[in-house]
């Protein structure tokens, strides 16, 4: 697919070569809550996604798009839309419904020199590709000494609502986060799923990307020029001195509007945004938990060994000296997604729940805020 | 050889049936009320009824998201599928399925995955409780040519074969994986054709033809029976609507317009009435009454659905586990 020299070039990965290199790092996204509306080019969710893609394959022609129905007239909800004409059928193409010997293929092709982005319609989905994603991908590089690396991308998205039921809904990132080696990022912004994508490809390890399908809605403010959001650095999406309230992707925008809520209580709650959860920024969790002493984690995942269990034990564990009261937990149900909507009703946890979560703790041992 | 007529009418009435009632779906789906994302099986009801139509009540059928033609071709209550499709409490699968999520088990049907390729697997499993039980069944796993991409059927197949079990890989090829051609996804024709047939039967119909399919299921279901082993059918079909909702589909994104109406025009419905009408003593009122049964039924069905309880939120934690 690409010529031989080409593929030396990009193997060089210790520096020598690294086209990705020259793209600046990017921390300061423009004010995401404060209301105000800052001014610059705002992009759809799913343009900023395809924008990001765009500007991978002109960087480096290692990079290619490989996926079901990355051709699709839709394109992926909007992300992939075009790429092929653009790009041409070599370098981003449909797959045939193999998970599994996809996923390996698609590890091959990045041992072998290329970045591979695999895009998946659905977590569900990727349930079929377990084995070269935790068995093969994400044990690359340490099982035998970092000798090989794996710059591979793989990326899925959360469906919600319609009666997507429970083999189309599913928020695998509970089961991924237990996976060491492989690193997981959920981007909660238009900014964001730009920025995080370039990173991504950018990387030299395997990168799951979780989207949410609610994330689709957004339009927001993201720079023309390429830009990679570093891992492993949250970012406080409100300040606040009450309680902290953190979570990831769609449930972000949830727990914003709980601060809202909350500020009618007089509450004032602080929303930390993780943006990735492997590498996870504990620093900002902690600080973010000694300064306010309440801490309720929100996920789109189960409960139960997910995602706010891993949170509340690093509370618990690092940041136990701080804390005015036991931590909150809001997760989805530990059910399988139910189809009717009366259920789903009950099924998914929102602003609602974060902010009951909330309360309840200022309701514990009679704990008020601060200056209330 | 031509079946008798009682057989021809049966067919007939069966697609009639399930074409109606996927009519019906589609005419309502705008309303919203159905709150499930439906996977329409028009124009490929024969796969369904001609298998069906060679097996027996407790005979297993193993199914997939684009499932209401198997359901009720297998005798799948109607009611309880319209109500699962407004997410009832009375629905198959009391409103926490939907569309995708079908099940029936008093007539053999064990409920349908929308993980596909999923349930293949399961079919063969249950051909081997069936051989481990010493039952007098048959197992029939219905499939889309996506499926065909999977892994997952090499594997089955091999363990069928392996097993002998009494196992019939229905593979229903509608030409489409969502909008991808099936030419673009698979290498050549399906390896399986070319099993050998003392090890498995395998066959190509025209899947648009009821009569062809019943006739080949047949064979396979004798086969199975008398523990001969796995069969493979091919059934050549095609999906002339939308890969899911309710719409026609012909924007010429991916395949023209004339390409559908080529295959509506070879529709099942047609095919049999064109076999009925070259019968000698064919009685074309005969026809009429059948119908107008068959939508009064479905106006029943759909009104039952429509008046029945949505489930409560407070028993969202119900069914995760059987008592
Ligand atoms: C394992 C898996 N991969 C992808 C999907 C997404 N998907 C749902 S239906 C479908 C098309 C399947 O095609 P086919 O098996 O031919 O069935 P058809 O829809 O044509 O009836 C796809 C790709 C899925 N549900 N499961």
């Amino acid at each position: 697919m690409q010529p031989s020299g080409r593929q030396e070039e990009s193997r060089q990965r210790d520096g020598r070569y690294e086209p990705w290199l020259k793209i600046a790092p990017e921390f300061n996204e423009p004010a995401h809550y404060t209301g105000e509306s800052p001014s610059g080019r705002r992009l759809s969710y799913a343009e900023a996604i395809r924008e990001a893609l765009v500007q991978a394959m002109e960087i480096d022609s290692s990079v290619f798009v490989m996926g079901q129905g990355v051709d699709d007239p839709s394109g992926m909800f909007g992300a992939t839309l075009n790429l092929q004409k653009r790009f041409g059928k070599e370098r981003v193409f449909d797959t045939p419904l193999a998970e599994n010997g996809l996923m390996g293929v698609a590890v091959g092709a990045a041992v072998g020199g290329m970045r591979p982005v695999y895009f998946h319609n659905r977590p569900d989905f990727l349930l079929l590709a377990m084995d070269q994603l935790v068995n093969h991908a994400s044990k690359w590089s340490y099982m035998f000494g970092g000798a090989v690396s794996v710059p591979l991308v793989v990326w899925a998205c959360i469906g919600r609502g319609w009666g997507s039921a429970a083999q189309h809904s599913q928020a695998l990132q509970g089961l991924f986060i237990h996976v060491p080696g492989l690193k997981l990022v959920m981007p909660g912004t238009c900014f964001d799923a730009k920025g995080l994508m370039l990173s991504a490809i950018a990387d030299n390890n395997p990168v799951l990307i979780i989207e949410h399908r609610y994330n689709f809605r957004y339009k927001g403010i993201v720079p023309e020029q390429p830009y990679r959001i570093p891992f492993g650095r949250g970012v406080v999406r409100k300040p606040g001195k009450d309680v902290t309230l953190v979570a990831i992707s769609y449930m972000v925008s949830e727990a914003l509007k709980a601060a809202d809520e909350l500020t009618k209580c007089g509450i004032d709650a602080e929303v930390i945004d993780l943006r990735t959860l492997r590498p996870l920024d504990k620093e900002i969790i902690l600080a973010s938990v000694g300064k306010t002493g309440r801490l309720v984690v929100a996920d789109s995942g189960w409960k139960t060994g997910g995602v706010t269990a891993e949170i509340a034990a690093l509370a618990a564990e690092q940041g136990f000296s701080g804390l005015k009261a036991p931590v909150r937990r809001v997760a989805s149900l530990d059910l399988p997604t139910p189809a009717g909507y009366t259920l789903e009703d009950a099924f998914y946890p929102g602003a609602k729940e974060i902010v009951a979560a909330a309360r309840e703790i200022f309701s514990w041992r009679g704990s008020v805020p601060e200056g209330a | 050889m031509e079946p008798p007529r009682e057989t021809l009418q049966a067919l007939y009435r069966a697609i009639f049936r399930i074409r109606r009632v996927q009519l019906r779906i589609e005419s309502l789906y705008r309303l919203d009320e159905m709150k499930t994302p439906v996977h329409l099986c028009i124009g490929q009801e024969a796969v369904a009824v001609g298998v069906c139509a060679a097996l027996r009540r407790e005979d297993y059928i193993s199914s997939t998201h684009r499932g209401h033609g198997h359901y009720l071709a297998k005798g799948g209550d109607l009611k309880s599928m319209i109500a699962e499709l407004y997410c009832r409490e009375t629905g198959c699968s009391k409103g926490r399925g939907g569309s995708m999520h079908l099940v029936d088990t008093s007539v053999g049907h064990i409920g349908s995955s929308s993980i596909v390729g999923g349930s293949i697997p399961i079919a063969v499993g249950l051909g081997l409780s069936i051989r481990m039980k010493g039952e007098d069944r048959v197992s029939v796993a219905f499939f889309g040519d996506g499926a065909a991409d999977e892994g997952v059927l090499y594997e089955s197949v091999n363990f069928a074969i392996l097993k002998r079990l009494p196992v019939i890989f229905v593979y229903e090829n509608n030409q489409f994986s969502v909008c991808s051609p099936v030419s673009s996804r698979q290498a050549g024709e399906i390896i399986f054709h070319r099993t050998p047939s003392d090890l498995m039967h395998s066959c190509v119909v025209n899947g648009n033809d009821a009569v062809e399919v019943y006739g080949e299921a047949e064979t396979a279901v004798l086969r199975a029976r008398g523990g001969a082993g796995p069969s493979f059918i091919e059934c050549k079909t095609y999906r002339v609507r939308e890969h899911a909702g309710a719409g026609s589909d012909s924007s010429g994104a991916y395949r023209t317009a004339g390409e559908i109406a080529s295959w509506e025009s070879r529709c099942p419905l047609v095919i049999l009435r064109d076999r009925l009408r070259a019968e000698r003593n064919a009685d074309p009122r005969e026809l009429d009454d059948m119908e107008k049964a068959v939508d009064s039924e479905i106006d029943e069905a759909f009104r039952f659905a429509q008046e029945s309880p949505l489930p409560r939120g407070e028993d969202v934690h119900l069914h995760l586990f059987c008592e």
